[in-house]
């Protein structure tokens, strides 16, 4: 099976300081890989550089194509690059904001990205969105409220379902369920978890909180400094960390 | 069916003075299609931590684990997921699962990962769960809220929704009454007759000498501690 994503070596500096450096992966499609790290430790910069919205200084994000099978994102053309980001690839922020347009209705939020993609009847459009509403457990009465309306568990579902509703096959996650109350959290890693099974989806989650990731993702790796310490499955990771600096991550983990 | 070798393993302990821990050495075993297996030993023996093995779950410093035709002990951890979806099922004694999450899609999702219709899932799972006793009402629930011994049998039957060829079975009688007990007997007993191999704990020595074929003590792998 070929890799939905093949990451080589690739590296960010801000001048002399270290972005992130070496970092190298494979992702499969369906599978979930989960970024952990304390603040200042590359996972951000990281994930900007694998979703094209930071130019690397070295290195290949080979994304594997409808079209034209495994390319590298880097090097192709700027119109190429953003078709993906609008077909092939999605991204959810950590404040839905920065995901959606506030000034436009839930509908129109869902409904815009569709069109981007070349969705032109307006009831197919308007019935597409309030299906994707009810999957991320919106009313379809609040189809024509502003997200400004909504709380901030129901904006980051909408930013979901923007995201979604063209049949992305890797989906970037940066912090997907930062800031929200934490009954609103477990309610938003199920739809996640089953969003993920049903649509087959990849996806690469950057996150500090560690029981999330044992939720949400097959494999793990852990970010200090730039650079990769430790990879491997999830619960392995966790559980029988290897590096000193995972030891002091996982056992630093406050008990409930 | 399961395949341990020249097993062993050592925990380092960075943050603590680069402390080394060795835990386990030249453990051997094998468990045959059809064949229950227990582990024995006492409390700290390593029992656990070779099921942790076992399953990929603690890294092994050297020799082999075949599961199938998967050696763990070398998997890459995409390896690793596809024998856990499909040959490799994991009873612990606690149960981790997403918080709100009803249970009877608890019990099915092992069998919604593999592709299985949303209705046959939920029909395998409800069946269970009634074999299980837990009461209807309950179903619509997050386990959660539940008992402890109400949540190990939710975890007993998301543990056999799928008819795993291979399974780890950590004290699955422990917290249960006589009647639940009985019945989780009785699934192990059908998994052992439709070929499946288990390596099991059970502190329960009668459950242990009813459903269990062979003993293995794990003391004898354990390394000896030195002064």
């Amino acid at each position: 099976m070929t890799p939905l994503l093949q990451v080589r070596d690739l590296a960010k500096f801000y001048g002399s300081r270290r972005g992130c450096e070496g970092v190298s992966f494979d992702l499969y499609p369906g599978e979930v890989m989960g970024i952990v790290g304390e603040s200042g430790s590359g996972k951000s910069t990281l994930l900007s550089c694998l979703a094209g919205h930071l130019p690397p200084d070295r290195g290949e994000v080979i994304f594997d194509t409808h079209g034209h099978g495994p390319r590298d994102t880097l090097t192709m053309s700027e119109p190429e690059r953003r078709m993906l980001m609008r077909t092939d690839w999605a991204f959810v922020h950590q404040h839905a904001r920065d995901g959606l347009r506030m000034g436009v209705s839930a509908g129109g939020n869902v409904g815009e990205r569709m069109m981007a993609v070349g969705a032109r009847h307006y009831g197919d459009i308007r019935a597409q969105a309030i299906d994707w509403l009810g999957r991320v457990e919106i009313a379809a009465d609040r189809v024509d409220d502003k997200p400004q309306a909504f709380s901030g568990g129901m904006q980051q579902r909408l930013q979901i379902a923007r995201n979604l509703v063209t049949g992305p096959r890797l989906v970037f996650m940066d912090e997907p369920t930062g800031g929200l109350d934490v009954s609103v959290q477990a309610r938003l890693l199920d739809l996640l978890r089953g969003l993920v099974r049903e649509m087959g989806l990849s996806a690469i989650i950057v996150t500090h909180d560690l029981a999330v990731v044992r939720l949400l993702a097959d494999r793990l790796m852990v970010m200090k400094d730039g650079r990769v310490v430790e990879d491997g499955l999830t619960d392995q990771v966790l559980d029988d960390p290897q590096h000193g600096y995972t030891q002091l991550l996982v056992s630093s983990v406050l008990q409930v | 069916m399961i395949e341990i070798d020249s097993l062993s393993k050592s925990f380092t302990l960075h943050n603590q003075g680069g402390a080394i821990i060795p835990v386990m050495v030249g453990a051997h075993l094998n468990a045959a299609p059809g064949e229950c297996v227990a582990l024995t030993g006492s409390s700290g023996a390593g029992k656990s931590t070779l099921m942790r093995m076992i399953y990929g779950n603690y890294r092994a410093n050297t020799g082999r684990i075949m599961v199938g035709d998967t050696d763990v002990a070398r998997a890459t951890p995409r390896e690793i997921i596809q024998l856990r979806r499909h040959t490799l099922g994991y009873v612990s004694q606690f149960l981790r699962v997403v918080p709100r999450v009803p249970t009877r899609d608890v019990v099915a999702e092992p069998l919604l990962i593999l592709g299985t219709p949303p209705d046959v899932a939920l029909d395998r799972a409800e069946a269970l769960l009634a074999r299980l006793n837990i009461p209807g009402r309950l179903w619509s629930l997050s386990p959660t809220t539940f008992s402890g011994g109400e949540q190990q049998r939710v975890n007993i039957a998301r543990g056999f929704a799928h008819d795993f060829p291979a399974l780890l079975l950590d004290e699955p009688t422990a917290s249960l009454d006589a009647t639940n007990r009985e019945v989780v007997l009785t699934l192990i007993e059908e998994a052992k007759a439709r070929g499946a191999a288990i390596i099991g704990i059970f502190h329960d020595e009668a459950a242990r000498a009813r459903v269990c074929d062979r003993e293995v003590d794990v003391a004898t792998f354990t390394p000896a501690r030195a002064a």
